[in-house]
């Protein structure tokens, strides 16, 4: 019996139940379990991957029960390379932000730890799920742990951005679940396999299209596409560190892919794209949401705020290459989850090193930066050129599938976003470079006198005293950034064994 | 604000009302909702689960999973109250009441307390001293609620009922304690940190059941697995009956935790 | 007209949920006070379950217990569909219920934090004390 699907969310909420106890019993157990349940969720979703790549998808039936009366599990290439990539992010960072924890929440760091693996359990069910319903109670668990933990971040506008959260979280959530009432209604059944086998008899219904404008809607609102974004920026920007690292990757790109699994195993292209023919309008919401997103950034003194915005962005390139109604498009918007998942990590990781140091990282606090922590630097630098898009990081590949999809659909003004987008980008992070390597470190730091020779040369501002961040964080920071440019030079095999096995 | 909202409204509502249009009328019996799983649910749970209330048929067997992320959700929002608002900070001012002359004492000083028992009992600030009447009452009701409380769980496979049921009654028998008398006798009877890791006990026990049936060859939360050790009668209501304990068992300390933390603000020393 | 009729009678239950969800909507984004739309939001999710609950219910049917002697043999008996309303909406409710109670905790500690934090609850009020930082 091939129990790994199972492991890989049973494994989290086992582990944060217990740190649960823990966390009571003896504080400093929690963060030991917290860590081994991931690992163990890590491998199994490995071992999940590699048998969905030798022998197709996985089926579990939840209790025994055979769908569509039980719940059932169905992973396939997207499901486990999703999965990897979540547990596999929730992992590091645990290891990376264990100092950042103790600087934020000293005094109940245990329950932290607690609550960080639920919204872990939470994002690796909504992936793991073939479930309509299911779905909607893992977001849940998600989301009010998202809502709990942005809350601990800010002491002053932290409760205010996590209650907006809450209230357009929970419109969003229940127009999801609203949308699966309508699909229950004409159809009977929540699995996706089986409600996707009834669709196309049913493509003139107008119960149907509330269904799925409903549940897009959700989704979306969810996940921050332009105009429903409103909430992102606050929360992310407030939320502690060691959350916002694996927030800001993760929760967004979960959402995308929601919307292709919906697009993909329940709606279908024929009915989103032949019968709807919805492609043009919602391209363009992307290419609106690219160049806002980056415009809204360039306008940006905070770092992290800037960051939050350049999320807003790239979800632009998600859902518009989903959109696009073609099979480079979607292979592009799929590669580009994963590698936005990491490039973002990496950014955030680099920001949280920052912050640990710094305390306040509005980009005039950057002054000197180069000097003063050179390794965090150095991985910032790689993950800015990946979302430039420079070649052989992994930005780069998806960027030019998306931009193949757009020439082929036709799609001209969404690849020009793509360009545009991608120099506001080099503008963004040339400015924030600028700043950290030639203007000089700020009054009050008391390195007056290393400070004198670094004038000299670029290549001597290496002897100011270092001060680096955590070793942990900044080992992680560099294993992510090799990693960007290692999935960067595979992306073929990852498009070739996985994505495309998936779409046909 | 108001012009935004309105008009978000008028869309949504009409979106909605359009899709009615092709929604079966309300209670046709050979609607697609109706027919397709339901009948199946219906016509085969009593065989396969050999519980009579369906409701609890399909929510801790067919889709138990559903069910214990839902009791994760409460374990969740436990946990949410406990990290937002509790306050470790000890408080400066104590109120006593020296029952024999109603008398107010004050003591402003951190350092000192007054031993509470047959003279001085604990008060709050903005509390006025509890009734005699309305305490007799509760202390003879809270037990009868209790094991009321305690049928609702384990009844749940044959009439209405269940954990979260159960467990919302069992929590709110607590509650009338806290109301009754005040907050400090409830916490000292029970403890904070035993309602916290009764929460994921309880939450423990659901996930456990699943997890050693997984440990017996069988796949997560299949119940029919332990037939072995209990056997074959009705193998799953029993299995039912575990997981609704554990739900139970997690409702009610969380309810408890909600309450005391959102009414003392954190404090766990006066409130409501 | 009869038609028209017809239809109101057939379907007012979908009908008064899309009015209640309105109010909830509405009051989630038109209110000023934190608390207000708290309670919208919970009329808002209640609308739902609403919903949900009309899509089980079924005419002439009672409610999903399988009736009559249910110890031994009871599984020769036989059971009619048409007897016994739909379930499953029932159980789905059950989880969307105990959803909405625990975001309305979380909601409403934020509520008391934001309060200990600011002495208000008034959201133009919060946004100026914001602003004046």
């Amino acid at each position: 019996m091939n129990n790994y699907p199972a492991i890989v969310v049973i494994a989290p909420l086992l582990g944060a139940l217990f740190a649960g106890v823990a966390a009571w019993v003896e504080d400093r157990a929690t963060y030991p379990i917290a860590l081994a349940s991931l690992g163990i969720a890590a491998a199994a979703a490995v071992n999940d991957l590699i048998t969905v790549m030798i022998s197709g998808p996985i089926q579990y039936n939840m209790a025994g029960w055979a769908p569509p009366m039980g719940i059932e599990y169905r992973i396939d290439g997207l499901n486990a390379l999703v999965l990897v990539l979540i547990t596999g992010i929730a992992f590091l960072n645990l290891v990376a932000s264990y100092k950042n924890v103790q600087q934020e929440t000293p005094d109940r760091s245990g329950s932290f730890y607690v609550m960080y693996l639920l919204f872990v359990v939470g994002l690796v069910g909504v992936v793991s799920t073939g479930d309509l319903f299911n779905l909607y109670v893992l977001i849940e668990i998600t989301s009010l742990s998202s809502y709990t933990m942005i809350a601990l971040g800010d002491k002053d506008r932290g409760a205010i951005a996590s209650l907006n959260y809450i209230f357009i979280g929970v419109i969003g959530a229940s127009f999801y679940l609203l949308g699966v009432g309508y699909i229950y209604i004409k159809t009977g059944s929540l699995n996706m396999a089986d409600v996707a086998a009834m669709i196309p008899a049913m493509t003139e219904s107008s119960t149907l299209l509330v269904a799925f404008i409903l549940c897009i809607i959700g989704v979306w609102i969810k996940m921050a596409l332009f105009p429903l974004h409103v909430w992102l920026p606050n929360a992310y920007a407030f939320a502690p560190v060691g959350f916002a690292r694996i927030v800001a990757p993760l929760m967004t790109k979960v959402m995308v892919y929601v919307m292709v699994r919906l697009m993909v195993s329940v709606f279908g292209y024929d009915y989103i794209f032949t019968t709807l023919s919805l492609s043009d309008g919602v391209v363009w919401m992307g290419t609106i949401a690219i160049l806002a997103g980056g415009i809204i950034a360039l306008s940006q003194k905070n770092l992290k705020k800037m960051m939050t915005y350049i999320i807003v962005c790239e979800i632009g390139y998600m859902v518009g290459g989903a959109w696009l109604g073609n099979e480079l498009g979607m292979t592009g918007a799929i590669l580009h989850i994963v590698n936005d998942a990491l490039m973002t990590f990496a950014l955030f990781l680099a920001v949280g090193n920052m912050v640990y140091k710094l305390d306040r990282v509005d980009i005039t606090d950057l002054q000197g930066l180069f000097a003063k922590m050179p390794w965090t630097m150095g991985g910032f630098v790689i993950a800015a050129f990946s979302i430039v898009g420079v070649p052989p990081t992994c930005g780069f590949f998806s960027k030019w599938y998306l931009i193949l999809g757009a020439f082929e659909a036709g799609a001209y003004h969404f690849a020009a976003a793509l360009l545009v987008s991608s120099l506001i980008c080099a503008v963004l992070f040339f400015k924030v470079f600028e700043v950290c390597f030639f203007e000089p470190m700020s009054e009050g730091h008391g390195h007056g006198d290393d400070h004198g020779h670094g004038h000299d040369s670029h290549g001597e501002h290496a002897a100011v005293a270092i001060e680096e961040a955590p070793v942990a964080s900044v080992i992680t920071l560099a294993v992510v950034s090799v990693s960007l440019i290692v999935v960067g030079l595979y992306s073929g095999t990852i498009v070739d064994r996985i994505i495309l096995p998936f779409l046909n | 604000m108001k012009l935004v909202g309105f008009i978000i409204v008028c869309l949504t509502g009409g979106l909605l009302l359009y899709g009615t249009g092709e929604l079966p009328a309300w209670g046709d019996p050979n609607s697609p909702a109706s027919t397709h799983l339901s009948d199946d649910y219906i016509t085969l749970a009593l065989e396969q689960t050999e519980a009579p209330n369906l409701v609890t048929a399909v929510l801790a067997d067919y889709r138990g999973f559903d069910t214990m992320f839902e009791t994760a959700v409460v374990f969740c929002a436990g946990l949410a109250c406990f990290l937002l608002l509790r306050d470790f900070r000890p408080k400066k001012d104590h109120y006593y009441r020296h029952v024999p002359t109603g008398v107010m004492l004050h003591v402003k000083n951190e350092a000192r307390t007054v031993r509470t028992g047959r003279e001085f009992e604990d008060m709050d600030r903005e509390w006025v001293p509890s009734d005699t009447i309305i305490k007799t009452v509760c202390r003879i009701l809270i037990p009868f609620i209790q094991i009321y409380a305690l049928y609702v769980v384990a009844h749940g496979d044959f009439s209405p009922g269940g954990g979260f049921q159960g467990g919302v009654i069992f929590g709110s028998s607590l509650i009338l304690l806290a109301i009754s008398y005040n907050l400090k006798t409830l916490v000292k009877r029970v403890t904070e940190k035993f309602l916290g890791v009764f929460s994921s006990l309880g939450v423990l026990v659901y996930v456990g059941i699943g997890a050693i049936a997984m440990a017996l060859g069988g796949n997560f939360l299949d119940y029919g697995k332990y037939a072995p050790i209990f056997g074959e009668h009705h193998i799953r209501a029993l299995g039912m009956l575990g997981v609704e304990i554990g739900v139970g068992m997690a409702v009610t300390a969380v309810m408890v935790i909600i309450y005391i933390n959102i009414v003392s603000e954190g404090r766990h020393d006066e409130g409501l | 007209m009869p038609e028209l009729l017809d239809l109101i009678v057939d379907k007012y239950n979908y009908w008064l949920y899309i009015v209640l969800m309105m109010i909830g909507l509405y009051a989630m984004i038109g209110k000023n006070n934190l608390i207000k739309k708290l309670v919208g939001m919970n009329i808002f999710q209640t609308a739902i379950i609403l919903f949900y609950v009309s899509i089980g219910y079924k005419k002439g049917a009672t409610i999903p217990i399988i009736q009559g002697d249910h110890g031994h043999g009871a599984a020769d008996a036989v059971i009619k569909a048409a007897d016994y309303i739909n379930p499953l909406p029932h159980v789905l409710m059950l989880t969307a219920i105990v959803v909405s109670v625990a975001t309305f905790g979380v909601a409403m500690a934020l509520c008391v934090k934001i309060y200990q934090r600011y002495q208000t609850l008034e959201e133009d009020e919060l946004r100026m004390r914001l602003s004046e930082k």
